[in-house]
């Protein structure tokens, strides 16, 4: 075998290398367009009037510029019967989504730090079976959890869909906090035992100052996930304790008359702002620690 | 008074694996026990039985005179450096070096009279603010040996500590950890595969192979007078040569025959031993086959060598020559004259040889 590399034959000229660059800007615009274009339509739709909308043009910008439609969406849009905007919707996904994802963050962070550093007789397979939880179904565990949720008292209740959140999010959280513990050289356990520390000394002293970049991970994961949720938060759910996609769904689906679709795109905005709002606090570390390894030291 | 560190009959199985086979070992207070052999061989498993953190399968383990067999490591009055140093990443020098007695709960002033007096010791101080991730391989090694050293405790243990260091610095730190031996006074067990390493800290060496002891004593003995093969081949840089040879006896002692391509055997005389088997393999030390010339004692047996190949070292010239089937290294004047492919006089200096049953690889005298 000889050297394997490749070397062109044909070599560019400065004006070709130009013009490819510019068609390769030329594409990039293009398909940036494309994916913003329905964000566009959601932004100029949500600040046109009902009167704007029916006579003008989709992707023309408002002539006259307007809240009054996200006024509606927030508080007086009706979901069904009752006429209260997403706002008490807001608040529930809310409720749900922070300690939910605070649960399932703290909890997966234990589990990681166990699999990872405290072998136990066993610890592969209950890794493997919880890596399971990941891939099934969320159709699957409707009615199980259903009666699990009956038993314990709490169906129909924001604890229950936090409960139904954390438990869901178990598989995922344990998986990020165990591959990011593995990478810790198990000697600084060791260590730290010999020093004095207990298991949840260990934990907080060592491991969780070193844990920033996945905990990052694990926050953006879990709240989009919840967040977004409609599955569960429309099976599990009852008048009062519905988070804020299933109102938007109700809003969208219940208008009788005339179509509000500058309200609608004004709920959908707002229902959509939080999980972008996380996205564009915390998103570097998020590259960062999806792709964060060794720790070094 | 009770040795500070004894190991009684201890098993450890991984599974159905054994990995460690009826370990008796014992070592005084100030004793520097090395424990040596090559990868795979139980010894760091042993070190970690010894600190607590792996669980020992059957025997018993006594530190300063207490059953330590199930206590737990930070119970046991022990301190470790790792190979890979294990600091604590997101803290800085002085709080990996105060961690343990913070988690112990000892008060601030002696936190940090302690503090003071370790860095001061190994000259650490302007490192104190620093992170790990801040520093050299040497400054490391040295914050984690502060770490050992701040909790001054019965017994020290170290897990192949220089490996991880460049050649240069991994001297320098080794003549240190022995000048800090001396002058603490301290009880240490130390892991290496480095047999250099072992022979120049140890004030007792334990050789290990597949999990099962194969000699213990001081480096001296080790080297002197190797208990079988393994031994033998493994300590000592050259190794030992290990020539097969034929013995017969007559009035003078024992002839031992060692035979060579293309010339005549040459014929040892053994005037101690009388009782060789007739097929043996004899152990030389390099340096005890040297040039004619220099040969130091009238006690030596000459004989004529056809020389391979010749290897200058500086202080020492190595040859290399067939001898029994084997490579043979023997340790020449740094101004020999011995060139490669020509005869050269070597002296054969019988008064450290070692023989061996090739059968059982143990030793026979």
């Amino acid at each position: 075998m000889t050297d394997m590399s490749y070397a062109p034959t044909r070599t560019q000229s400065p004006t070709t290398k130009l013009v490819l660059r510019f068609v390769l800007y030329i594409l990039l615009a293009l398909f940036a367009l494309f994916y913003l274009m329905p964000l566009f339509v959601m932004i100029t739709t949500s600040l046109k009037s009902l009167d704007e909308i029916r006579t003008g043009d989709l992707v023309s910008l408002p002539r006259e510029v307007t809240f009054d439609a996200w006024r509606t969406a927030w508080s007086s849009a009706c979901t069904g019967i009752q006429c209260e905007g997403v706002r008490p919707y807001f608040l529930n996904s809310l409720l749900i989504a922070i300690p939910a994802v605070l649960i399932s963050t703290i909890i997966g962070a234990l589990n990681g730090y166990v699999v990872a550093q405290w072998k136990f007789k066993g610890a592969n397979i209950f890794f493997a079976l919880l890596l399971f939880g990941c891939f099934i179904p969320f159709q699957v565990v409707l009615l199980p959890m259903a009666i699990v949720l009956g038993k314990l008292g709490i169906s129909g209740t924001i604890p229950g869909l936090i409960f139904v959140h954390v438990i869901y999010g178990l598989g995922f959280t344990t998986l990020f906090f165990r591959n990011y513990y593995v990478s810790i050289p198990s000697e600084l356990t060791k260590a730290a035992m010999i020093d004095g520390a207990g298991f949840f000394r260990i934990f907080w002293s060592i491991f969780m100052p070193l844990s920033l970049p996945i905990i990052v991970v694990s926050v953006i994961w879990q709240f989009t996930q919840i967040w977004n949720d409609f599955l569960f938060g429309v099976s599990f759910s009852q008048a009062g304790t519905q988070p804020v996609t299933v109102a938007l769904n109700n809003i969208v689906n219940s208008t009788t008359g005339v179509k509000e679709y500058n309200v609608d795109m004004a709920a959908a905005i707002i229902a959509a702002l939080p999980t972008l709002l996380v996205y564009v606090v915390a998103g570097k570390y998020f590259i960062r620690g999806l792709t964060a390894g060794s720790v070094k030291g | 008074m009770s040795p500070i560190l004894e190991v009684k009959n201890l098993y450890k199985n991984y599974g159905s694996t054994e990995v460690l086979k009826d370990i008796i070992v014992s070592i005084e207070k100030g004793d520097f026990l090395v424990l040596v052999g090559p990868s795979g061989c139980g010894k760091s498993t042993l070190l970690n039985c010894i600190a607590g953190l792996e669980p020992i399968t059957g025997g018993d383990l006594f530190i300063g005179g207490q059953n330590m067999t199930n206590v737990s490591p930070k119970d046991r009055d022990i301190a470790m450096v790792f190979q890979s140093y294990a600091l604590y990443p997101t803290m800085t020098v002085a709080k990996n070096i105060t961690f343990g007695m913070k988690v112990r709960g000892i008060d601030q002033a002696t936190q940090d009279a302690k503090l003071k007096h370790v860095s001061t010791q190994l000259q650490i101080e302007p490192l104190l603010h620093r992170k790990p991730g801040q520093l050299s391989g040497g400054q490391r090694q040295r914050v984690a040996m502060g770490r050992a050293l701040v909790r001054d405790p019965k017994l020290f243990l170290f897990d192949e500590p220089l490996s991880n260091l460049d050649a240069k610095l991994r001297v320098e730190m080794r003549t240190e950890i022995k000048a800090l031996h001396q002058r603490l006074g301290a009880s240490m067990v130390y892991v290496t595969h480095d047999q250099i390493e072992a022979m120049t800290l140890a004030t007792k060496i334990v050789v290990m192979k597949g999990g099962v002891i194969q000699q213990i004593g001081t480096p001296a003995e080790i080297y002197n007078r190797p208990a079988n093969l393994f031994v033998a081949d493994f300590m000592g840089s050259p190794a030992m040569n290990l020539i097969p040879a034929k013995t017969k006896k007559n009035g003078k002692g024992t002839q031992i025959e060692i035979a060579r391509n293309n010339a005549d055997p040459i014929v040892l005389t053994e005037k101690r031993s009388t009782d060789l088997p007739e097929n043996i393999i004899i152990g030389v030390r390099p340096e005890d086959i040297v040039d004619a010339a220099f040969a130091r004692t009238d006690d030596t047996q000459q004989a004529d060598c056809m020389i391979d190949i010749v290897e200058p070292a500086g202080a020492d010239t190595f040859a290399v020559m067939q001898l029994g089937g084997k490579h043979v290294t023997a340790r020449l004047h740094a101004e020999t004259t011995a060139a490669a492919g020509t005869s050269q006089r070597l002296a054969f200096d019988l008064g450290k040889v070692s023989y061996f049953k090739p059968e059982t690889g143990l030793r026979l005298n």
